[in-house]
């Protein structure tokens, strides 16, 4: 009789764990995908393909640092892609004129002020973040293209600090960890231990419960936005750093990608859910099933096909282990 | 069995389990139901009713037991196979689309317009128009359209889950009659309800369940309430002494807390003024919609006041924002808990969530202190923490200790409760009560709305009645028997009569 009481409850136990600790299945997966991928190509797990790997995948996981954050809250970020892009150019465009630490000052600018303006919008006009992001973005996107026009001869240059971040290495780990440690302890310690953190869970958990509590949630909305923006900024510096030729589509194609990392992470799109540990995860398995892919040596259509098919699976089967309500 | 009547029953349950994972919510629960009877189902909360209801219903299968339905043993697979056997339930959450119109709403369940309207007239709803968004509806006028949308289709058992709960006294005493009278034509009901006043009047018996087990099946007749209550918590004391009862300072020379003077609101807050005094537990008796919604709302800074004025300490106050109003010490529980609590978050994080409120707070959090306090509230209020990780995951009294809790670990000065003992089990209201007068007799001030008129008498230094957006009536606790608090809800002190409601 115990014996049998013992072996039902294994199953259970594993849940139990798995629900407190829901990144766990995550780098199991992470792990399965690696084991995958020197199985196709023996030899590929080097310490170089590491490092590739990370110096890819951090970008990937700042950016999906927007989406997290404002998911928590029920939100979404779109316009993050564009206001990485939009720094990305204008420090580039920027540094030959203006020298590199005020070309950095300069390009984050536009990035806090289209952070604002969707937080006055989410916050305040309470458009609905969906609509709103995808319209500051758009936005962000027609000034960029008229911004290029002024500045087509300038030539462009990216400051030193964002090209060493971007494409050196310390003892075969890529830089941009010293930009990306810092950063990632940060969101995670504000996630947990700080009234602003505890706010957005409790923002997208029950709205009119922090009402009630006397939270004005457009000060909330309008930090978070504000933050949000300054982040993809950030993101856009790294990622100019490590790809090094500006364009005015860089870090849009990081755009979905982000949203899914957050998403495959553990972040419910309906707010008051999620963590940053999962999210950076999510970014790795991402970079990898990228990888995977390109060695699978198939077409691009296909190849889009199964991304978006594994993107599906993994986020349904995920919600299944961890919640089981 | 005790039943004269040798009628073969309706519905036998006998030996019903349930368990859930390692949790045994029903051990060995029965029931037994003839026709033409109600039988009420008892139990604190947290003893397998809620278990119980779903399994007679068909929303959940049982691990063992027999279901009899007119003597053929059934196994429901779904609360729609259950319906179809006549066994259909009116349980507390309304279940009308909120978006659609009260016709849209018939149409989606085929029921036809005509009985409805017959069951919603019975039920004393007179001006209900078939074309109201359910949305906006108060959530009295919806139970009672739930109601009245399961008496259409003619159940043979009807199972109302705390039907009363959120009903003024005048629709409860409609629903009693419909409910008496469907059990004199035959039908069967079973009855859930935690008060005794209303089981004494139609219940024939009681079936009581405690931890899951059918402790008892009684016999309504006088007196029996006191055994009913010692069964159902198994032997703890019912009647907690009233710590501090009345020995606050509630002097009427003193200059008041709160002076509410001429407020109106909406359609229903006309003009409403009292004084709320330190110390005082200041009760609100109120029929259903008579203004008490919007003067706690007004009173929150949930909305604004048309005309009037509110002052606290003896300055103005103004309220825009719910937050104006905690910066002045108004504190609101709300009727719902639902839209007080963060059901996934833990009971630490809803109990400190006004620490954070403001933006000044928003950096790290002092947790040492944030601890101190959440356990010094905890502690207060007997919040169980077995299940503290999540808050859904407590019973409904422990969540309403949660909303209390909150503003007892803020530091309570004026504590605006909207009916919080609104389907709570006995012994978590025989909690709560001590503690607004040990809460009261350190100064706090308290307003408390209730639904249930025995609650003034027990908690009360006064109260005032509203009638038609006014008061029309302050009641000291010694003369607050539930007869002249209904005499007055019903606006019978002064020159009115009962057909002058507007």
């Amino acid at each position: 009789m115990a014996a049998t009481i013992e072996i039902a409850a294994l199953p259970q136990r594993v849940g139990r764990v798995i629900r407190a600790n829901p990144v766990i299945p995550l780098i199991l997966l992470l792990f399965a995908l690696v084991a995958l991928l020197e199985g196709l190509q023996p030899g590929i797990f080097n310490e170089r393909w590491v490092g590739n790997t990370i110096r890819f995948a951090i970008p990937l996981a700042m950016l999906a640092a927007c989406q997290t954050l404002t998911m928590l809250t029920g939100g979404i970020d779109l316009s993050a892609g564009v206001v990485a892009t939009i720094s990305a150019f204008v420090v580039a465009t920027l540094t030959p004129l203006v020298g590199g630490p005020s070309a950095i000052v300069l390009a984050l600018v536009p990035a806090i002020l289209m952070g604002l303006v969707n937080g006055f919008g989410v916050g305040i006009c309470r458009v609905h973040p969906l609509i709103m992001t995808l319209g500051t973005g758009l936005i962000g996107t027609g000034c960029l293209q008229v911004y290029q026009r002024y500045v087509i001869n300038t030539g462009s240059e990216i400051p030193g600090m964002f090209e060493w971040l971007g494409t050196g290495r310390t003892l075969g780990m890529p830089n941009a960890l010293f930009l990306f440690v810092p950063f990632a302890i940060l969101i995670l310690w504000g996630l947990r231990r700080t009234g602003f953190g505890r706010l957005l869970y409790a923002m997208g958990a029950n709205e009119k419960a922090t009402r009630l509590s006397g939270v004005r949630s457009w000060q909330v909305l309008l930090a978070l936005y504000t933050m949000s923006g300054l982040i993809a900024g950030l993101t856009g510096l790294l990622y100019v750093g490590i790809i090094r030729a500006p364009s005015l589509s860089l870090a849009n194609s990081l755009m979905l990608p982000s949203v899914a990392a957050a998403v495959i992470g553990g972040t419910s799109i309906f707010g008051g859910r999620g963590s940053y540990s999962g999210t950076i995860v999510g970014a790795l398995i991402l970079t990898v099933l990228g990888t995977l892919l390109t060695l699978l040596q198939i077409p691009e259509g296909a190849r889009r096909i199964l991304f978006g098919a594994i993107i599906l699976v993994v986020t349904a089967l995920y919600v299944r282990i961890t919640d089981q309500s | 069995m005790t039943e004269p009547s040798a009628a073969r029953p309706v519905l036998d349950a006998r030996g019903v389990a349930k368990r859930f994972g390692a949790v045994a919510a029903l051990k060995d629960a029965s029931l037994t139901i003839r026709a033409g009877e109600i039988v009420a189902l008892m139990g604190a909360n947290g003893a397998g009713k809620s278990t119980f209801v779903k399994i007679l219903t068909g929303a959940l299968r049982p691990d063992s037991g027999h279901i009899h339905l007119d003597g053929v043993d059934r196994r429901f697979a779904s609360p729609a196979q259950a319906r179809r056997s006549g066994i259909m339930p009116v349980y507390q959450e309304p279940s009308l689309i909120p978006d659609l119109d009260v016709r849209d709403n018939l149409r989606l369940v085929d029921v036809a317009a005509e009985p409805f309207r017959h069951w919603v007239r019975e039920l004393g709803i007179t001006d209900l128009r078939l074309d109201a968004r359910i949305a906006q509806l108060p959530l009295a006028t919806l139970r009672i359209l739930d109601l009245a949308l399961t008496l259409a289709k003619e159940p043979n058992v009807l199972m109302l889950d705390e039907m009363t709960a959120a009903l003024p006294a005048d629709l409860v005493e409609r629903v009693l009659t419909v409910i008496r009278g469907q059990a004199d034509s035959g039908r069967s009901v079973i009855y859930i309800s935690h008060r005794f006043a209303e089981i004494a009047r139609v219940c024939n018996r009681a079936s009581v369940l405690r931890d899951g087990v059918t402790v008892g099946d009684f016999v309504i007749e006088p007196g029996i309430e006191e055994k009913i209550v010692e069964l159902m918590l198994g032997g703890v004391p019912v009647r907690a002494e009233l710590a501090g009862r009345r020995a606050s300072s509630a002097t009427p020379s003193q200059a008041p807390r709160v002076r509410v003077s001429s407020l109106s609101a909406g359609s229903k807050l006309a003009d409403v003024s009292f004084d709320l005094h330190k110390g005082e537990v200041l009760g609100v008796v109120a029929l259903e919609g008579q203004g008490q919604d919007e003067l706690f709302d007004v009173l929150a800074g949930f909305r604004r006041a048309q005309s009037g004025t509110i002052d606290v300490d003896g300055q103005a106050a103004s309220f825009a924002h719910p937050a104006d109003a905690i910066a002045r010490g108004l504190t609101l529980v709300p009727g719902d808990r639902k839209d007080a609590l963060l059901m996934l978050r833990s009971v630490r994080e809803n109990i400190a969530l006004p620490l954070l409120a403001r933006p000044a707070k928003w950096g790290a959090i002092a947790m040492r202190e944030e601890a101190a306090k959440v356990a010094d509230a905890v502690a207060r209020l007997q919040i169980d923490m077995r299940a503290q990780g999540e808050v859904r995951r407590l019973s409904g009294g422990n969540q309403q200790k949660v909303t209390i809790g909150r503003w007892v670990a803020a530091g309570v000065e004026t504590l605006l409760l909207f009916d919080p003992t609104r389907g709570i089990d006995v012994r978590t209201k025989h909690q709560i009560y001590p503690l607004l007068r040990e809460l009261a007799a350190q100064g706090a001030s308290i307003l408390f709305y209730t639904s249930e008129l025995g609650e003034i008498a027990l908690a009360c230094d006064r109260a005032i009645v509203i009638f038609g957006g006014k008061v029309v009536d302050i009641i000291e606790a010694e003369h607050a028997t539930e007869q002249n608090l209904m005499r007055a809800a019903y606006g019978l002190t002064e020159k009115q009569r009962p057909g002058a409601r507007p």
